[in-house]
């Protein structure tokens, strides 16, 4: 690390901006995840049924997909701008616009993760007497479940990097630095918040890497046996 | 007078098509900005994910580096970029941004399309005394060829979407009407640079699938 002066010398590394700005560099930085989490959570609450929806036939799949694509088409700094007559100034807008791109990426995850489910599960569980919400929720959505995070960690880890966008309406978590940074040209704020980003994105990811093996244990299981050779369904990394 | 009927005068009116600032100008930056970062990107992946696939090996580090570029965001790159010399070299800082961006996606779907070729088939053309090269070319490659062109449509389609960012920095491109009427809380013009952006996006896809079709498809089995 640079030592003193490294300020006035606007080094990319500065030790001194890291401890004399900490309380700012804090704020933004629980503000991008407070921003992250509820687009994420709420992104799955609405994904979740728009999937059970989808699945329902060809009907349903081809409005809801079709939707969902389009909003992904919508360039970030529009959707933002454009939500702003309905929100104001407030989180709640960039929250809104992180879901609505969210979903994409949810949605489609989740319906390959249901439909994976083989046949001849669910008619075992229907002859041992499961009405459809027990199906669902007890075989399904347990079954669908790799899927489904697999979708999880890919919304969050995008969404923690297009919160940045926000900055536009000041709700931009760190991306509120990295804007008035760059006019400024004060290169030790642009490279902290922009590594503070990453470093966010990949432990989040890892974070959910735990999370889904704690929540699919089976599917340990089941590597450790080397019994699933040839056997392994759903998408492959992930992305459908 | 609705959000809609904005949208079609400001549109209609002349004034906002020529110019610096004008749509015409704008355009032509965000077609030549977004062409030129697909064209290197795919320059760049393609053969690397091809051939990785085509060996089999590094396949965990193409689905890696693809995870890892999902989390840097463009807008910090662009920013990085901005504060370093490049801010003075015109369009290079955006486009280094978007070619860092394209490049995953493209080196996963080349990858993961030759991983996937029904290895029966390549074993049979070994067998017929292929070399590496001919394999690659003449069988997994047009074999593979849907889903390597999927993942250059799709990049295409974000990369025309993400080019909107270098506005935020002051760089040119369409994102600059989206942001200049943000700033005059023209919500007609904000409307308007998105269907635009929307709409050279659509264009390019539509272009690509039709440079696509043009090309004969293998027979299917």
């Amino acid at each position: 690390m640079a030592g003193q002066g490294c300020l006035v010398a606007n080094d990319w590394l500065c030790w001194e901006y890291v401890a004399s700005r900490s309380e700012e560099l804090t704020d933004a930085a629980v503000q991008h995840v407070w921003i992250t989490a509820a687009s994420v959570l709420t992104g799955l609450a609405v994904a979740v049924p728009l999937a059970l929806l989808a699945r329902r036939g060809r009907r349903w799949a081809a409005p809801v997909l079709g939707l969902t694509t389009l909003l992904y088409t919508i360039p970030s700094l529009a959707m933002f701008s454009l939500l702003l007559p309905l929100f104001g100034l407030s989180a709640a807008l960039v929250v809104t616009g992180l879901v609505l791109y969210s979903l994409t990426i949810l949605v489609r995850n989740t319906l390959a993760g249901l439909e994976a489910v083989p046949e001849e599960v669910r008619e075992a569980a229907r002859g041992m007497g499961y009405g459809p919400g027990r199906l669902l929720w007890q075989v399904e959505l347990p079954l669908a479940m790799p899927a489904l995070l697999a979708g999880v960690r890919i919304a969050t880890v995008s969404t923690v990097a297009l919160t940045t966008i926000g900055s536009i309406v000041g709700k931009g978590g760190l991306g509120n630095l990295i804007a008035p940074a760059v006019s400024s040209n004060f290169k030790a704020q642009v490279l902290t918040a922009s590594l503070l980003c990453v470093l966010l994105a990949v432990a989040a990811d890892l974070l959910l890497l735990g999370v889904q093996r704690l929540l699919t244990p089976w599917a340990r299981a089941a590597v450790a046996d080397g019994a699933d050779g040839g056997r392994r369904r759903g998408p492959r990394n992930g992305e459908v | 007078m609705g959000v809609p009927g904005g949208v079609l005068d400001w549109l209609a009116d002349g004034a906002n098509w020529s110019g610096e600032n004008g749509v015409w100008h704008r355009l032509a930056e965000h077609a030549l900005v977004s062409g030129t970062a697909l064209a290197l990107a795919c320059a760049l992946a393609l053969p690397v994910g091809l051939w990785l696939g085509h060996t089999g090996r590094g396949g965990a580090l193409a689905v890696n580096l693809s995870n890892i570029g999902r989390a840097v965001p463009v807008f910090a790159v662009l920013a990085l970029f901005m504060v370093s010399p490049l801010r003075s070299a015109g369009h290079v800082p955006t486009v280094a941004a978007l070619v860092l961006f394209a490049v995953p996606p493209l080196l996963t779907n080349a990858y993961v399309g030759v991983r996937g070729v029904d290895r029966s088939v390549v074993e049979a053309a070994r067998g017929m005394g292929m070399s590496a090269g001919q394999l690659l070319l003449r069988v997994e490659l047009p074999l593979a060829r849907p889903l390597v062109m999927t993942g250059v449509r799709s990049a295409a389609v974000q990369v025309v979407a993400t080019a909107t960012i270098a506005a935020m920095v002051g760089q040119g491109g369409l994102g600059r009407i989206i942001t200049a009427g943000f700033n005059t809380y023209n919500t007609a013009q904000v409307v308007a640079g998105a269907l635009l952006v929307a709409g050279l996006a659509l264009l390019v896809e539509g272009a690509l699938l039709a440079v696509d079709r043009l090309f004969p498809r293998p027979a299917a089995r």
